[in-house]
């Protein structure tokens, strides 16, 4: 790692030396660089996911973050680097291609259209539908599904037939994370920012649907948060990205809130000292 | 306090009364969305015209009359169809009433070079959907708004039209059970439009396809993410408006038995918005219906049919006409803003309000 001077070098083990050979993996990142004209927001980014492993992605505004989940989702392509599912090799030229690899996202603006009704948001782009090649939509099915799984994962709210843009905040984040998680063969869920705009309540309400398909599915997550307090409570482990690279990873069980802080802060001091030396 | 430990949990509704409380506000919103949605609002509209118009004058209920009117709304009606898909997504298509003026010249050069006359129709409506095609691909791949990719194209087209018919007047090509069919006998182009006008809202409303123009047109990052191919979807919106547009031209060759190159298509174009705009159709995108463009185009039919029975002179017609469609848009936006909580429309609170009791009673 070229970080220049680390006063606090202690703190900073990076464990990639020791990763678990690619075939455990579930998922596998290598090299992801990705630049925005002449901005370069990723520069080289690896990150891995066990079955079943939750993992926690930090960072400050703009280091990237959403956009690393853009590329593993097939949203956008990557400059450079490599995605390995299950220890293949994949390209993923579409939000479908990333999904026929079980790969399910809840993205940062919750992907969900305003004017259309709460179900046919969930069930956007794969909706049910009968008479073969001309695709009916199959409303009634879709309707009783939708109130089906929300109501099963106690998701409140007045009707399914409700526009969107009816919902509260933290409603609408309730659907987008729903969308995500409702195929049953979901294998990797990225979550950006899922707990955002949600209440204490529904917070935990999300947590615990999180943890279950965690715990219950063998889903692996990779979980976006600003709040640590979250990180530590939802996730095995935590990356910290910065200026485009994972400068941290630690298992959650071996690190704790307040290091973490800290070393956020203190990378932070350093860049500002770099900046000004 | 004494708080007792008992487990004065509150049952879970049972299924049935939630499924009625869903089913309740399903129906509430059935009538709130038709009433906000605008189509009923015209549609009253409509028919107070209709009733004016047959108090003022005996010769507007005639049968002669229903015969004109239908030939006035027909193609109106179809133009509203064609627009609604691209207005919907936010865009427009201005170059539609153009393909219309172009498409019965092509069956006659098809025709002049030796093709049947069936064959000359399809291969014209194959290039007109190509038309759309190209404003669908330079839209979506160079990025450029529809409204200028169009308006180029209306221009093209005029100057194709132009060109390869010396200004000329000519005779559609073909007589006879097609031309017939083709808008040729009194009824026929009503047929087509209201055949159209159902496909149309089939497609619209009850497939795949409809419900991803939709959801483009409300939010297309999220539609993107969510996996639905946006440039697609936008594409197949033009070749149909396009395609739409070369079929009313064809109609109306017949209807109107000779072929004009100085048409005004892009009055006709308008017409197609405005019948969409009136019943409800959002130009910024998001909320299409193709009912609403269906009873706009008769209530446009109605009011200009009318004007004539009732004498006033066209530069009168075109002054309520335009008001008309100004004061559809002001209801427009207004209804739009209380139905999204923003702002106080106060007309539209007054409508909905009356509309919600109406609902909530029934
Ligand atoms: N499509 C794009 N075009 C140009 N620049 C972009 C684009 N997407 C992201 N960026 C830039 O890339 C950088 C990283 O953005 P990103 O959304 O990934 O940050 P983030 O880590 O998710 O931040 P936050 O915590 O605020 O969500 C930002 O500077 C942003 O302006
Ligand atoms: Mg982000």
């Amino acid at each position: 790692m070229n970080r220049p001077d680390l006063s606090k070098a202690d703190q900073v083990s990076m464990d990639d030396k020791t990763d678990p050979p690619a075939a455990e993996d579930v998922l596998r990142v290598e090299g992801i660089t990705k630049a925005f004209g002449p901005i370069k927001v990723l520069r080289g980014v690896d990150l891995h996911l066990a079955p079943g492993e939750v993992l926690g992605v930090v960072g400050s505004n703009g280091a990237g973050k959403s956009t690393l989940v853009k590329i593993i989702t097939g949203y956008q392509p990557p400059d450079q680097g490599q995605l390995y599912v299950e220890g293949e090799p994949v390209d993923l030229h579409s939000v479908q291609d990333a999904r026929s690899h079980g790969i399910e996202t809840v993205f940062q603006d919750l992907a969900l259209v305003d004017e259309l009704s709460v179900y046919h948001n969930l069930f956007l782009n794969r909706e049910v539908t009968s008479g073969g090649r001309f695709r009916f939509l199959n409303n009634r099915r879709m309707r009783a599904d939708a109130m089906r799984y929300l109501e099963e994962i106690q998701v409140d709210i007045p009707s399914v037939d409700l526009p969107v843009e009816k919902l509260s905040g933290g409603q609408r984040q309730a659907i987008a994370v729903a969308r995500a998680t409702r195929r049953e063969d979901v294998k990797i869920l990225l979550l950006d920012e899922p707990l955002a705009a949600m209440g204490a309540k529904e917070a935990k309400l999300i947590i615990d649907l999180v943890k279950s398909l965690a715990r219950n599915r063998g889903v692996s997550m990779l979980v976006i948060d600003h709040n640590y307090t979250h990180i530590f409570e939802l996730c095995d482990r935590v990356n910290v990205v910065e200026q485009g690279r994972i400068t941290l990873d630690k298992r959650t069980a071996d690190t704790s809130l307040a290091e973490l802080t800290e070393f956020m802060v203190s990378s932070y001091r350093q860049q500002v000292e770099g900046a000004s030396a | 306090m004494v708080v007792s430990e008992s487990t004065h949990v509150a049952p879970p509704p049972a299924p049935e009364a939630k499924e009625a409380r869903a089913t309740a506000v399903k129906r509430r919103l059935w009538l709130r969305r038709l009433l906000q949605g605008q189509e009923l609002v015209i549609a009253v509209i409509g028919v107070a015209l209709a009733i004016f118009f047959s108090i003022y004058s005996s010769a507007f209920s005639s049968q002669s009359n229903v015969a004109t009117l239908s030939t006035y709304v027909a193609p109106i009606m179809i133009f509203g169809i064609a627009e609604v898909f691209v207005l919907t997504l936010g865009e427009i298509d201005l170059s539609v009433g153009e393909v219309y003026v172009l498409s019965p010249f092509l069956v006659v050069y098809l025709h002049d070079a030796g093709l049947g006359v069936l064959g000359g129709i399809v291969i014209s409506l194959v290039a007109c959907a190509a038309i759309g095609l190209i404003n669908g691909l330079i839209t979506v791949l160079l990025n450029v708004p529809s409204f200028i990719t169009t308006l180029g194209t209306v221009f093209a087209l005029q100057g194709i039209v132009l060109l390869s018919s010396n200004g000329i007047q000519i005779n559609p090509a073909g007589s006879g059970t097609i031309a017939k069919i083709l808008g040729g006998s009194t009824y026929s182009p009503i047929i087509w439009a209201l055949a159209i006008a159902v496909v149309g809202h089939i497609v619209f409303r009850r497939t795949t396809f409809g419900l991803h123009v939709t959801a483009v047109g409300g939010n297309q990052t999220a539609s993107g993410e969510a996996g639905v191919r946006v440039g697609a979807v936008k594409i197949w919106c033009f070749v149909l408006c396009s395609l739409l547009g070369g079929l009313i031209g064809i109609l109306d060759g017949y209807r109107i038995g000779s072929l004009n190159p100085g048409t005004d298509g892009l009055t006709m174009m308008f017409y197609g918005v405005a019948a969409a705009v009136i019943g409800g159709t959002a130009l910024t995108g998001g909320r299409g219906t193709m009912i609403g463009a269906g009873i706009g185009a008769i209530v446009l039919g109605v009011l200009e049919d009318g004007f004539n029975i009732i004498g006033i002179n066209a530069f009168a017609y075109q002054l309520v006409l335009g008001l008309a469609i100004l004061g559809a848009m002001i209801l427009n936006i207004q209804l739009e803003r209380t139905r999204s909580g923003r702002g106080s429309g106060s007309l539209a609170r007054l409508i909905t309000r009356l509309g919600g009791r109406r609902a909530t009673s029934s």
